[in-house]
């Protein structure tokens, strides 16, 4: 056992260095850290439309890398972040963003959480209501008939 | 009330995937339609010495057509475009996408040209400009210098006698 450990490791450090190296991302040298930490935001919050499900941060798509290029671009440039944002749905649309816009067309989107939240509610009062009700009272001349059976047994 | 309420939540459930089933999500509507076309002035493929505006097309219906020598699904859109060149209809204008000059050269050489012109954009910056994130792309331009409809993906028959013919046609018949 005292052997093999050592061997193991070994190998795993092999593998490691035979791994090929992962797609680089390129670095965008940002002297002021706060550029920095704006276009880490805001390449968090921006969609890969090839991708789709990914951010143009995370995503290694040559659009993402174009994409991102632009907002380094746009930020030395000094636009603000709403500049950078209009920018990008200027040309690629809502869907470009992560959060969309509240707005009449999508006020079905944000309000219907909100709106099934409501109707469960509804229903778990009727429910209830109805389970607090009284039973409905049998007529006299049942209940006898009914402990009369049930006398029997 | 009670019985049929579940019923209702599942039919409205139904009717909202069922209609999710027939949405594409690769086609993302293009924020541009209807807005004046994005300018930009770039040189031509054939012609570099040449530049090419899209004002220069005011008073013209015309396509911009997005396409690259490495693009695949460009092949099989390309005998389309060359087929309904023939019918001159419309100006095809090519936005030559991320391309090597020499490559594209050779691809429209090698497959025919139905295009106008074609203006190199090397390193996609309009593009960007124009909304660009997959090729082909195809994009109808009014007379009036604005975008009216944008095709997603390869153009093929279907689309040119469903969507893009009708809409030239009515186009063309619209004052300048």
């Amino acid at each position: 056992m005292k052997k093999i450990l050592p061997a193991a490791l070994w190998l795993c450090s092999q593998l490691a260095v035979a791994a090929p190296p992962a797609a680089q991302v390129e670095v965008y040298d940002f002297k002021d850290p706060v550029l920095e930490q704006r276009y880490q935001t805001l390449t968090e919050q921006l969609r890969c439309l090839v991708c789709q499900n990914q951010n143009i941060a995370d995503s290694h798509a040559e659009l993402a890398q174009d994409l991102r290029s632009k907002v380094h671009e746009l930020l030395i440039k000094g636009d603000n972040d709403e500049q950078i944002v209009k920018y990008m749905t200027d040309r690629y649309g809502d869907f470009v963003l992560y959060r969309p816009p509240f707005k009449i067309k999508t006020l079905l989107l944000w309000l219907a959480p909100a709106l099934a939240v409501l109707l469960g509610g509804f229903g778990f009062w009727r429910v209830m209501k109805n389970a607090r009700q009284p039973k409905e009272q049998l007529p006299e001349a049942e209940l006898k008939s009914i402990r009369n059976l049930l006398d029997k047994e | 009330m009670r019985n049929w309420l579940p019923l209702l939540v599942f039919a409205v459930l139904v009717i909202f995937l069922g209609i999710g089933l027939y949405l594409d999500p690769r086609e993302v509507p293009s924020p541009l339609i209807d807005k004046p076309a994005p300018a930009f002035s770039a040189p031509q493929l054939h012609h570099p010495e040449q530049a090419f505006a899209p004002e220069q097309f005011k008073g013209k219906v015309w396509i911009l057509n997005v396409w690259a020598s490495w693009c695949v699904s460009c092949r099989a859109e390309h005998a389309v475009l060359n087929e309904f060149a023939k019918k001159g209809l419309v100006t095809l204008v090519g936005l030559n996408y991320k391309d090597e000059a020499a490559d594209a050269r050779q691809w429209l050489g090698m497959l025919g040209n139905p295009y106008q012109l074609s203006v190199m954009d090397k390193d996609g910056k309009i593009g960007l400009d124009w909304g660009v994130y997959g090729v082909p792309e195809s994009f109808v331009i009014d007379k009036k210098g604005i975008v009216r409809h944008k095709h997603i993906g390869p153009v093929d028959e279907k689309s040119l006698e469903e969507v893009l013919i009708p809409l030239i046609q009515t186009l063309n018949g619209e004052a300048a």
